[in-house]
């Protein structure tokens, strides 16, 4: 998820938070020890997670996001059909701090959305890699994904970010 | 209005490491250094407890102030409704003015009646530039006739202080006397909701049932000579305690631990949401240089014998607006979709579809009720409560409607 600002204070308080000032004593170390990552799942720089099966990859945003972005309260996400573009928004997630655009991590159709967050947007935080994903999408070029971090990977990615 | 740095500072801020950081989203903000490693940031007399209780410290107006700490900003907000939040407000400036002519020498300078205030009273204030634009908003006491204490911005204090010491060295040259001292000795503590006042009192003798809202006592609290101000920044009942800063440490310990866990330290992020909740403008972006106070929706703080007399900056655009209406005001709205965010598009709902009439300044999800909330200025004639608008967010019309504020009740304590 890029976090592209559509700026509330405390959306421009969250991000620059995440710099903190003393790399002895990083911030947000007790969400770090929280959050998770599953194996097999294919990860992004910009934190969304991407689960192949057959010819269809869910995406979602990681636990590790969420965790950052505090009680999700609306969802903006695509219309079956749709045409998403790797490393493109797709949708946006919005917190009491943040607006944050999601980016797919993979080219290709849209062919469902995850209705359920319309109404309930906090299945992104309590069940990020399951009942919170966000779209099925057929990707037209399956090679795609190879260039994507894997769980270790990303879980060392998240890590070297929050010590920075 | 009673913030910080406002917006603006924490947007220079993130644009500043986001132009020099690669496009890849979320880790922009963590691998990038902050300018706090340019420029030290200030640390309050409370920064290691903050630290100590888990607070996310972030620099807002040039100090290191904590975010949040361990509870979301959701929980920290219903939490200070529901019981009360202990704030560290200290990078807040409090200034004292003295002398004979203290009075007449502030009401040059704002829209107030200082000189109709009861000794020991305070009111919301705006200090005025020459076109009758906010230089910023600030709580003003007059603790007596020779004695004023005011709380300006953090975010303003340069500027603020500037302009203060300016029209000082001016009105001392003609023969006035006013003499100013800056409280750096001092911090200040925001401690708010419904159990504030039970909870305060057991470390004080004084009756904190006979001081009301607005009200200013100078009295001891846990052994400290603290000023006391019965006012907040969150539409709750509450106090401002200025604390000597070598007793503020012993003070916030003695209120956490007096209330048995009730009392929570709150960060900056619940702070936004429950004034946003309260309807009160923040400075920087709900009020700016070019907002004249009668936009603001501040008419009510020019006292009547300002209105008749005049006699602040900019008084002549100020007294014109309150005679003939002022062409924009500040409103608030509910709206669907995503939450509104400052500058937001307002356009009209009109079936001829749609011409802007103003942009949101501030907006977001209220944790109280549970939906999206904002205010910002639309043109005259599109005020009114029930007014259907559009507000445009990622290039998509929402529909919203302007509302009266503040959008949750204000609990302010006050002679029944």
């Amino acid at each position: 998820m890029a976090l592209k600002l559509w700026a509330s204070s405390t959306a421009n308080a969250i991000r620059i938070s995440c710099s903190s000032s003393r790399p002895d004593f990083p911030a947000f170390s007790i969400f770090r020890s929280f959050s998770s990552v599953i194996e097999g799942l294919k990860y992004t720089g910009s934190h969304e997670w991407v689960k192949q099966e057959g010819s269809v990859a869910t995406v979602g945003i990681t636990d590790h996001a969420q965790g950052h972005l505090g009680e999700v309260v609306f969802v903006e996400l695509p219309e079956s059909g749709a045409a998403v573009a790797k490393g493109s928004s797709f949708g946006a997630v919005e917190s009491v701090k943040a607006t944050s655009d999601v980016n797919s991590p993979v080219s290709g159709e849209v062919i469902e959305v995850n209705t359920k967050l319309t109404e309930t947007p906090g299945l992104i935080n309590s069940s990020p890699y399951e009942d919170g994903w966000m779209i099925k999408v057929r990707p037209s070029d399956p090679s795609e994904l190879k260039s994507l971090m894997g769980s270790k990977e990303y879980t060392k990615f998240c890590e070297e970010e929050d010590a920075h | 209005m009673r913030g910080g740095g406002g917006l603006w500072q924490l947007s220079q801020c993130l644009a500043r490491r986001l132009s020099r950081s690669k496009p890849r989203g979320m880790p922009r903000a963590f691998a990038t250094a902050p300018a706090a490693e340019t420029v030290e940031l200030k640390k309050t007399a409370l920064h290691d407890l903050h630290v100590e209780h888990g607070g996310k410290m972030v620099p807002f107006a040039g100090w290191s102030m904590p975010l949040q700490y361990n509870d979301s900003i959701m929980d920290s907000t219903l939490h200070c409704r529901a019981a009360a939040g202990l704030f560290d407000v200290s990078h807040m400036c409090g200034l004292s003015l003295r002398g004979r002519d203290c009075v007449p020498f502030l009401e040059t300078l704002v829209i107030a009646d200082v000189a109709g205030l009861r000794p020991g009273t305070g009111t919301l204030t705006v200090f005025t530039n020459e076109r009758g634009g906010a230089i910023d908003d600030s709580v003003v006491t007059k603790v007596g006739d020779d004695h004023i204490y005011l709380v300006v911005n953090a975010g303003c204090r340069d500027k603020d202080l500037a302009h203060i010491g300016a029209h000082l060295d001016d009105f001392k040259a003609k023969g006035g006397d006013v003499e100013w001292h800056i409280h750096d000795e001092r911090s200040l503590l925001a401690l708010q909701g419904p159990l504030a006042a039970p909870v305060l009192q057991l470390l004080m003798k004084d009756d904190l049932s006979k001081i009301y809202f607005g009200e200013f006592r100078t009295l001891d609290i846990n052994g400290a000579h603290c000023f006391l101000t019965r006012t907040g920044y969150t539409g709750e009942d509450g106090f401002e305690i200025s604390v000597p800063s070598d007793h503020a440490v012993d003070l916030t310990r003695a209120i956490l631990e007096k209330s048995e866990g009730k009392v929570r330290l709150t960060g900056l992020g619940a702070r936004d949401s429950l004034r946003l909740e309260a309807g009160l403008c923040l400075y920087g972006n709900d009020m700016e240089q070019h907002t004249t106070p009668v936009e603001a929706g501040l008419s009510w703080a020019i006292g009547k014998r300002r209105r008749a007399e005049g006699g602040f900056l900019g008084a002549k655009v100020i007294l014109k607006q309150l005679q003939e209406g002022p062409p924009i005001r500040r409103v608030g709205f509910f709206s669907n979709g995503p939450p509104p965010r400052s500058h937001s598009e307002i356009l009209s709902s009109s079936s001829s579809g749609g011409e802007k009439i103003g942009e949101v300044t501030s907006g977001g999800f209220s944790p109280c009720l549970k939906k999206n909330i904002a205010m910002g200025y639309v043109k005259s004639g599109f005020h009114k409560p029930g007014t259907q608008v559009k507000i445009v967010i990622r290039g998509k019309a929402n529909d919203g409607i302007v509302t009266k504020m503040p959008f949750v009740p204000t609990k302010y304590y006050k002679p029944s």
